[in-house]
């Protein structure tokens, strides 16, 4: 069980002490330490430019930093956390931030993922293989990238309106009318596969008895679908509903090369609200406070996954 | 039995009409980055061309941007696929009661929206003069995947047996030996989906490069092609396809390169699993 007690003492103790103690089993203190050293590096980098941002954030979200102009930043208690609360555009933000994670995430992504999933337990390999390997690239793509693609099928010229005036159906400029639906649509399209991969996983893992047994009882799909598929993969859902929520709170890129958040503000989710504060208006304490919300909804979520998740850690 | 199959056909008819929806917006670059004169909407062209290609293959638009993009991915991927398998085998290795504390940081910071933080990363970066670095930038990269890779990491490492491991200590070998002799071979392919999967986020990732990189000489592809699209006027949308194209090709290849072993499961790295 043990390794050599040499290599570890000459490891941590260069002190004359502890070499003397080196012939016989190194004191327990001493042993957790040196088992514990692989664990430096992460540890620091973590400390480094994880924790120290985080704390950092803390306290410039209370101090009245700016980019330019200004010698010294003073601390300002609440007062960015008050102008946020009394600023149209950041509630604005906030509402937008609620109805792409609503529209995308719980709706979109959930409910997609799970349809796709389920569909494939039935179809035939080759279309399982083909309607998988293309939602995963869409999930692959770099950020940028499915940013223009999607710029490019939502535009008043792209595909979305070709196909539509093909099938005689109104057409518009979504971009400038429905910036944030077609942010969320983007955001469908891109992170859907996660969902899918989730629940393609759950899935398979529900008895195929169970299934049998009811389909022998006379529950037909949609019966069993809700009396016995999702309650069985409750768990699953759970954690997939918290895990999309999550980065798509975080998303920036997708929207940032559809829209810039805008028409005048339109599709500009806290992400870009904060982006826009902190470096175009140069109110990095103001950009800060509004990232330490986002940072605190973020941590409510992350502890609501921990709680799904304790029974297994 | 007739039942089956009109379900099968059923579901394999509903999957087809999603992945039509899904496609058209990758058709669109596909086909776009072949054709002479592409523009916004999905089509045929009239004839198929390597103009587009052609033309951005330049230092300047493509191999400059791309080596950015290896040299900030390969270190971000290098100093996190390091870090992360020295951290996983105490975790996966000894009991200690540190263990399952520092688990659950891990696991809490694997969710935490990165986004948020840009914005003092960035301030802070200005004070101790890492910004526009890109050692700087590898640091972050860096940390920001390690959450994830340590969590990874430890559940391939958990699946090695011990026994292994406890015959080469009988021989004689040290802690670090054995994890580079005995265990990290017997998890190639676990370390193979860490060192691929950090990558992948890496070499996609906008916002971070976007925030702490400033000089053009030094941006990766992710943030050079949005300059590519916003500032040069009109568009050339064939390029701009071919770019993506090019830019899009390495990260779905490693994707694919790793695919089986990532299974169903992977989106979670076994978080679900515990």
């Amino acid at each position: 069980m043990t390794g050599p007690a040499g290599t570890r003492a000459t490891a941590t103790a260069p002190k004359p002490a502890a070499a003397k103690a080196a012939p016989g089993p190194p004191h327990p203190t001493v042993r957790a330490l040196t088992r514990a050293l692989p664990l430096t590096p992460a540890t620091v980098l973590l400390l480094l430019f994880l924790a120290g941002p985080i704390a950092y954030c803390a306290y410039i979200a209370f101090t009245d930093l700016q980019l330019t102009g200004q010698a010294e930043d003073s601390f300002i208690g609440f007062e960015n956390f008050r102008t946020a609360f009394g600023d149209e555009a950041f509630l604005n933000a906030v509402w937008l931030t609620l109805v792409f994670t609503v529209v995308s995430a719980l709706l979109g992504q959930n409910t997609l993922g799970l349809a796709l999933a389920a569909l494939m337990r039935r179809a035939s390999k080759p279309v399982r293989t083909l309607v998988g390997g293309i939602v995963v690239t869409a999930w692959v793509l770099p950020e940028v990238v499915a940013g223009f693609l999607l710029y490019a099928f939502f535009r008043r010229e792209g595909t979305l309106n070709a196909v539509l005036d093909w099938l005689h159906l109104p057409t518009q400029n979504w971009l400038y009318t429905l910036p944030i639906l077609a942010v969320s649509f983007a955001n469908v399209w891109r992170g859907t596969a996660f969902s899918m991969l989730v629940y393609s996983a759950a899935l398979n893992e529900i008895p195929k008895e169970i299934t049998e047994a009811a389909e022998m009882d006379g529950a037909g799909g949609w019966r069993r679908m809700w009396h016995i598929t999702l309650p069985m993969i409750r768990r699953s859902i759970g954690t997939n509903l918290m895990l999309i929520t999550l980065q798509t709170l975080s998303v920036f890129g997708l929207i940032w090369v559809m829209t810039r958040g805008g028409p005048g503000g339109k599709s500009q989710t806290l992400p870009l609200f904060m982006y826009e504060e902190a470096f175009q208006k140069s109110m990095i304490g103001y950009g800060t406070a509004v990232a330490l919300l986002l940072l605190v909804v973020g941590s409510l979520f992350s502890v609501i996954y921990l709680r799904l998740l304790r029974t297994e850690v | 039995m007739p039942a089956v199959n009109t379900r099968r056909l059923a579901a394999d008819a509903g999957l087809l009409v999603i992945a039509a929806a899904f496609v058209l917006p990758l058709a669109w670059v596909i086909l776009s980055s072949v054709d002479p004169k592409a523009d916004l909407t999905v089509k045929v062209p009239d004839g198929v061309t390597l103009d587009n290609f052609d033309a951005v293959l330049t230092p300047e638009i493509t191999f400059t941007p791309l080596l950015n993009s290896l040299l900030l991915c390969g270190g971000g991927t290098a100093l996190t696929v390091v870090c992360a398998a020295l951290a996983a085998y105490p975790l996966s290795r000894f009991r200690s009661r540190l263990n399952r504390p520092f688990l659950l940081t891990i696991l809490f910071a694997t969710s935490l929206p990165i986004t948020a933080i840009m914005v003092p990363v960035y301030a802070l970066f200005v004070q101790v003069n890492l910004i526009d670095t890109v050692q700087g930038t590898i640091f972050f990269f860096a940390a920001s995947q390690l959450p994830f890779a340590i969590w990874l990491m430890k559940n391939f490492m958990d699946g090695v047996p011990k026994e292994l491991e406890e015959a080469a200590w009988t021989d004689g070998a040290s802690s670090l030996q054995s994890l580079l002799r005995v265990v990290l071979p017997l998890m190639g392919p676990g370390v193979a989906v860490v060192t691929v999967f950090s990558f992948v986020m890496m070499w996609g990732n906008f916002f971070v490069p976007f925030m702490l990189l400033l000089t053009p000489e030094q941006m990766p592809a992710a943030v050079s092609i949005n300059e590519f699209f916003g500032n040069r006027g009109t568009v050339v949308y064939g390029q701009l396809a071919a770019f993506s194209v090019i830019y899009s090709t390495p990260v779905i290849l490693l994707y694919v390169g790793v695919a089986r072993r990532l299974g169903g499961g992977f989106a979670l790295g076994g978080a679900v699993k515990g």
